[in-house]
């Protein structure tokens, strides 16, 4: 048979594709739920860890039993609030949790954000906000776990598709992440989320360091923070402070990213962040 | 035609396998596959689980290839290269997704990356198309091997002088800060992995002298 002719390498060429396209969507088919139950079983893990808890789960016989069986301990509530403050209590909060990004990008009356509720062993309530944003390479998020004051944070934890190892990658550390701790999203009676600066954050009760050589990654966190804040803020506000928000008491300008990728269709893989443009001190 | 059956483990075979890892590197003496060294090394567990995944791509493909070689049309080998290649990515991804999920979030973009690893097409375009599977097999792994070697000493220096910690763990003791030494931000920039590779091909070649080019 002449395999340079074309009828030969047309057959080939879609026998070839179809018994791939097979076995692929065939893998996918039946791989599908282990990964869907990962993913889950991963959401509920970072839940539990921003609120301080799960940690045993690296020593776990079953992992996926142990953290089920953590997370329905300790989060004893879930529910979602509107942008505007209403409290939605018969919503699926981890549905939403699952589909974070699709909220985000209905209109602004029509989302649903949802919050967790632990109680840890002594009995103190917390409160946990998802957090969905952009880095660097890809989608950045985590959870902040409020105190019920509504206005101390106190655990967070990060975690990324696709930033760089050794640079934004470490916004998903324990370095990065503790110094969250006791860190306030209010100034006063204003909310105004948490600002990610390089260098100087230290007294301050709004701020915290920068990943150095993640500049990108750690303004992404920020802004993160800040624009999901701004959608919860009718309700957040209405709970620390006990009245809803009035003019000037939510903000959250996001500042325009110093990002220069404007123009370049996709970033070279291996690049890393630009230096910071911005002068930080305010 | 009956030519006497060769051993598995013949020297011949034995050279495809270490070959690579010393005369034959694919990334110090042919300079190929440079651009996922440079990406994923700024830490040794992603440079780690990068060398084991690649290692084990690039056998199968070879494998795979080598086995359909009297098949393919000449003409469109490329194509059916880079399929093959794909297909087994996809499948990698899929199932450390599935049964290591720890391990596929570590690798996240790198698994993706390894389709465009110019060591796997040269190796299947160079070897496996003019190979028995078995052969073909020990070559692909000798190559990855090859190729993991110096990912795993690129990224052993990098982590250890840019964040003074190795596979996550803290080694330089805190004393070392205290007395004023500080972790070196460029190594974990991709600039200085490249320098890195320049260092070990140097230090190679003044070993093997018949690699410096007259």
């Amino acid at each position: 048979m002449n395999k340079n002719s074309n009828t030969y390498i047309i057959v080939y060429s879609t026998i070839m594709v179809v018994v791939v396209a097979l076995i692929l969507s065939f893998a996918a088919m039946q791989l599908q739920p282990l990964q869907k139950a990962n993913a889950e079983n991963e959401m509920k893990s970072a839940i539990l860890q921003s609120i301080g808890e799960g940690a045993g789960a690296a020593k776990a016989e079953d992992k996926t039993a142990y953290i089920n069986e953590q997370y329905e301990k300790y989060i004893v509530d879930s529910y979602a609030v509107r942008p505007n403050g209403e409290k939605v209590e018969d919503a699926d909060a981890f549905a939403l949790l699952a589909d974070l990004k699709k909220e985000y990008g209905k209109p602004e009356d029509q989302r649903l954000l949802p919050i967790f509720v632990s109680r840890s062993d002594d009995g103190t309530m917390r409160y946990i906000i998802p957090l969905y944003g952009a880095g660097l390479w890809g989608p950045v998020w985590g959870y902040l776990a409020l105190n019920d004051d509504w206005r101390t944070i106190y655990g967070v934890v990060f975690d990324h598709k696709s930033e760089t190892p050794g640079l934004g990658a470490e916004i998903a550390t324990p370095q990065f992440e503790d110094q969250f701790k006791n860190k306030s999203i209010f100034s006063g009676d204003r909310l105004v989320g948490i600002s990610v600066l390089k260098g100087n954050s230290a007294g301050n009760d709004n701020a915290v360091d920068a990943v150095s050589g993640g500049t990108i990654t750690s303004r992404g966190v920020e802004n993160m923070i800040k624009e999901n804040l701004s959608d919860y803020a009718g309700f957040i506000v209405k709970e620390a402070t006990g009245h809803s928000p009035v003019a000037g008491e939510v903000d959250l300008d996001v500042e325009e990213t110093p990002i220069h990728l404007t123009g370049e269709s996709t970033p070279d893989l291996v690049g890393e962040d630009e230096p910071l443009t911005v002068d930080q001190n305010e | 035609m009956s030519k006497e059956k060769e051993p598995l483990f013949s020297a011949k075979n034995m050279k495809l396998l270490t070959n690579p890892l010393n005369q034959d590197n694919p990334i110090i003496v042919q300079i190929l596959g440079i651009c996922s060294a440079l990406a994923v090394t700024a830490k040794l567990k992603p440079a780690f689980v990068m060398a084991l995944s690649v290692i084990a791509v690039m056998g199968l493909a070879n494998v795979i290839m080598s086995l359909l070689r009297k098949t393919v049309p000449p003409r469109i080998r490329i194509i059916v290269q880079l399929v093959v290649i794909a297909f087994l990515v996809i499948l990698v991804d899929q199932v450390l997704k599935a049964f290591v999920y720890d391990v596929s979030k570590q690798l996240s973009v790198f698994v993706g990356l390894i389709i465009t690893n110019c060591i796997i097409m040269g190796r299947v375009e160079a070897f496996a198309l003019g190979n028995k599977p078995w052969p073909a097999f020990i070559d692909g792994i000798g190559n990855g091997l090859g190729y993991g070697i110096i990912l795993i000493i690129v990224g052993f220096f990098r982590e250890l002088f840019g964040a003074g910690t190795l596979w996550g763990y803290k080694v330089i003791p805190q004393s070392f800060y205290e007395a004023g030494y500080s972790d070196n931000g460029l190594m974990l920039l991709p600039p200085m992995a490249l320098i890195l590779v320049g260092l070990i091909i140097w230090i190679h070649r003044s070993w093997n002298k018949n690699l410096i080019e007259k």
